[in-house]
This record gives structure tokens, sequence and C-alpha cells, in this order.
């Protein structure tokens, strides 16, 4: 009977999934065993492989420490309107990639109110939209209500004991957050932050959408397919995508438990 | 609860403030934005309904393809998934553990890797190239363990597993013990995996980017479609329909956390 519960997802799974995987990591073998080391080896691809992790240490980095900074205050403070606000900050979770794209075009965009603003303060129209800042505020826009759901459980969860404690035994704000906070996040810092890592690697829509003049891998990838029909070598990529991605993940299992999640 | 600790720390209260400021502005910006004549004039130019009619009779087909698709996500990973989340919940082989790693990479790896897997795969099958089912597959495999994992962690409560004896010892046989007793039990489980599916597959882009034709667009690829050739107003009014298809799932899938939340998987009716 086990069997026979495993086997419908099995045969999707194996047919959908593994077998077209198979033929995938089998590809860049036509073009001799270097092509699998292509990212590392092309000096085109490798700058875009250096650039897309960068992007996405220093999303992860800014995301954990804002959204600690909210899950801290949401995860131990009982208000009004609380849950609504819960609710409003993790909406994004359900955009996809594309939309957050566009929210940057519509703020940092050329008709957006930044530009605006500029144009009356500073007589030229600046935008942030289309270069590496832009990228970098739109990750983070969809990076930041993972850590915050992730930071505000483990805020709830967190004893307040050891901290009434410290603070009557003296401690200042700062002590309390580097010795007490500070271990009782870490794990949840260390897991969220791999998730993050992961989806801001292999995020595409985003990218897609601001088209930036920053290129990251994902987009390197589709150029390579749609444009060039290099197929071996979009396939060689993705692969190393892949391979980064599953170990963060992996990593990020080690840490504690974790959602599945590395959606964007 | 009002005085003492992280209760007083201006800097987190700040940061939330920010934080929520940055987060829900783009929504509001973008909904208004739909809705006023001219965004670079702003609410001084007027409000309309054109631009949503004009979303409407340009992109609604993509509304009820992603709808279709996402139900018929759903209605797979109902089928295929609850079996395979008992079978997990209930086997504690090795083969079983490498099984769970195994569905949950299409989730680690990036939707761009998966879906050249299945162009390369599949690309000849015109038929199946060209239709629906090409993109659903896509979806299917990717939204499959979230509804997996929800579930088996329902199936694999203690109580569900005496519960379970007890029907058997009653003479309960594996189809009447699994549909009358232990579906009804975690139904909250899947109830909340079918929303996460719907939500994720309403959603999905990186997938479906590549998989698409021109005959089979979903909804975050018209948006795509209308970020990169239309106008603002068009792109945002676009986007508000998203935000109709999408929120009441999302806030169905909030208020059942807080129904069925702080309770454990109740293994009575």
């Amino acid at each position: 009977m086990i069997a026979a519960c495993f086997a419908p997802a099995a045969a999707l799974f194996a047919a959908f999934w593994l077998l077209p995987m198979a033929r995938l990591v089998a590809l860049p073998a036509t073009r001799g065993a270097a092509t699998y080391f292509a990212v590392l080896l092309e000096p085109r691809y490798l700058q875009s492989l250096v650039q897309t992790v960068a992007l996405a240490l220093a999303v992860t980095a800014a995301s954990l420490v804002l959204g600690a900074a909210v899950g801290l205050y949401l995860g131990r403070r009982r208000f009004a309107g609380r849950r609504l606000l819960l609710a409003a900050l993790t909406m994004p979770l359900a955009f996809p990639g594309v939309i957050v794209g566009f929210f940057v075009i519509l703020i940092g965009g050329r008709q957006g109110p930044f530009a605006a603003l500029t144009d009356e303060l500073l007589g030229t129209r600046l935008t942030f939209a289309y270069g590496l800042f832009g990228l970098f505020i739109a990750y983070v826009y969809f990076s930041l209500p993972r850590t915050i759901v992730a930071f505000t459980a483990a805020a709830e969860a967190m004893g307040e004991e050891l901290e009434d404690a410290a603070r009557s035994l003296g401690a200042s704000g700062r002590w309390i957050a580097r010795d007490v906070w500070l271990p009782a996040l870490a794990p949840t810092a260390g897991a969220a932050g791999a998730i993050l890592f992961a989806t801001a690697m292999g995020a595409f829509g985003t990218a897609f959408t601001l088209s930036s003049r920053y290129e990251v891998l994902p987009i390197t990838i589709y150029n390579e397919f749609t444009n060039y029909a290099n197929f071996a070598l979009a396939a060689s990529l993705s692969i190393a995508l892949g391979v980064i991605t599953w170990l963060a993940l992996f990593i990020a299992r080690r840490f504690g438990p974790a959602e599945v999640g590395a959606a964007a | 609860m009002t005085e003492g600790s992280v209760r007083r720390s201006p800097a987190l209260f700040a940061i939330t403030i920010a934080v929520s400021v940055f987060t829900v502005a783009p929504m509001l910006v973008s909904v208004a934005a739909g809705l006023v004549e001219n965004y670079s004039v702003g609410a001084r130019s007027g409000y309309t309904l054109r631009w949503l009619d004009e979303v409407w009779s340009q992109y609604g087909s993509t509304a009820w393809h992603s709808i279709a698709l996402a139900l018929a996500c759903v209605a797979c990973a109902v089928v295929v998934g609850v079996p395979c989340a008992y079978a997990l919940a209930r086997s504690r082989s090795r083969a079983a553990r490498a099984f769970e790693e195994l569905i949950t990479l299409p989730v680690a790896v990036p939707g761009l890797a998966t879906a050249l897997a299945l162009i390369l795969a599949y690309g000849e099958w015109r038929d199946f190239r060209q239709s629906f089912a090409f993109v659903f597959v896509g979806h299917a495999v990717f939204t499959l363990p979230f509804m997996v994992r929800t579930v088996a962690a329902a199936f694999a409560h203690d109580d569900l597993v005496a519960l379970e004896e007890a029907a058997r010892s009653l003479g309960a046989g594996f189809v009447q013990r699994f549909l009358g007793v232990l579906v009804p039990a975690v139904l909250p489980s899947i109830v909340a995996g079918a929303l996460m599916v719907f939500t994720l597959s309403i959603g999905e882009f990186n997938l479906t980017w590549m998989l698409h034709t021109p005959l089979t667009r979903t909804l975050p690829v018209g948006l795509a479609d209308s970020y990169a050739s239309a106008r603002l107003e068009i792109g945002s009014a676009y986007t508000l329909v998203f935000f109709g298809v999408v929120l009441p799932a999302l806030w169905l899938m909030q208020w059942l956390a807080t129904f069925f939340g702080p309770r454990p998987v109740r293994a009575t009716r």
C-alpha cells in the first residue's frame, strides 16, 4: 500500500523533473568536459557569477539586519493592528518577481516620484531603477518578508526571563543585544540567510523586468538560451547555479528546521 | 507588558516603521497608478477605470488561464501529493527519506534550470510543447513538495497513528481508513497546502516565462509583457488585476492559519 501511495508522485517527478534534468546535466558533455566549468573558465560568465554572488550576499545581509529588527519588534509587542501589519508585511511573498521589478520602476524610474523630486530639488531627473541600486532595492523587497516571518516567530519563542535577568543585573541595551538576542536569533539568521541567498541567486523575474545594466547569472543563462541558442552553455551555467542554490539550502537545513521555500 | 525590556527600543520601532513604509508604499502607489488618468501628473489628472478596462480586454484571458492552471495544480497536488505524504509519514526507510529530498529539488534548483530541462526533453513534442499541459507539468513538480511537506507533518502526528490503528483493529480496510479517517483528520493541512500551491502557481514566473507560448500565457507572463511594452498606467492596472486574483487566496490562508494554527492537528472530526 505504501508503494502504491508513492507511485503517482514518483511517476510525475521522474517524467517531468528527473529525466529532463538528467538530460540537462548530460548536455554539456557533448561539447567536451570543460564545458561544465564554463562559468569559471570564461571571464564573461565568471564576472556574471561574481556579480550575482556579491548582490545576493549584500541583499542577504541587509535583509537579515532589517528583518531581525522588525521581527524583534513585532514578535515581542502586542498592539492593535499588529496582525494586520504582519499580513501587509508578508504580502510580497505571493508576488512574482516581475511585480517587484515593476514597483522599482514605478518609484525610481523615469516617470516616478523620485525623478520628479530630484527634478524639483536639483533640476535633473535622477533614476535608480535601471542600475545596481534598483536591483538591490528590489531584491531586498522580496527578501524582507521571509526574514520578518522567521524572526517574528523566533522572537515570540524567545523567553524574556534571560533578558529581564540581564537587565536587573544592570546590562545595557547594547550588551543585551550582544549576549541575549544574538545567540537566540543566530540559528534563525543562519537558516533564513541561506534561503535568502539561494532565492536571490536564482531570481529571474525581477532582473528581467528591470533589464538592469548589472547582469546576473539567471539573465546570462536566459540570453545564452534564447538569444544565442547556445543550449550546452545554458545547461552548464544552470547546473552551476543549481548546485550553488542547492548547497546553500542544504547548509540551511544544517542550522535547523526551515521552510522549503525558495521561490521568487 | 507595556514597560521594560525590548519594548522601549526606539531603534527597533523606527526600523519597523521604515520597513513598513518601504513594503506597503509601492503597493499603494501601484494601485493608485492603475486608477489615475496620467501617472506623471498624478491624482490631479483624475481617476478612471479606463486602464482596467483596457487590460481586461487585452489580457483578461491570462487571468482565467492562471486560475485554471492553479486549480489544476491544486487538484494534482491533492491526488498525487496527499498519498505521497501519507507514505512518507509512515515509512522510516532510507529510500523514503531520499525520495523526500529528491522531490524538493525542483524548489531548491532555480526555475530556469527546470524549465530548460523540460524544453530539452520535450521541446520536440510539438503538441505538448504548445499546450497548457507543458506549463502545467512544470508548475506541478514545483508546487508538489509544498503540499507533501505540509500534509506529511500532519500525518506523522501521534494521535493519528493511534487513530489509524484503532480503525484497523475495528476491521476498516485501507481505502476506508484513508478516506474515512485519515484524510478528514488532516483536512486543515490539506487546505493550507492547497492554498500554498494555488498562490505559488498563480505567481510563478521563472519557469513559466520559458515554458509559455503566445497561446499559453499566464498572468505573470502577461504582466512582464505589459511592463515591457505598455504604458505604466496599464502595467499598474494589470498589477491590480493580479492583486484581485491572489489576495483572496492569501487572506483565506492567513485566516486558516489563525483559525487552525494554535491547535495541533485534531485527530477527531
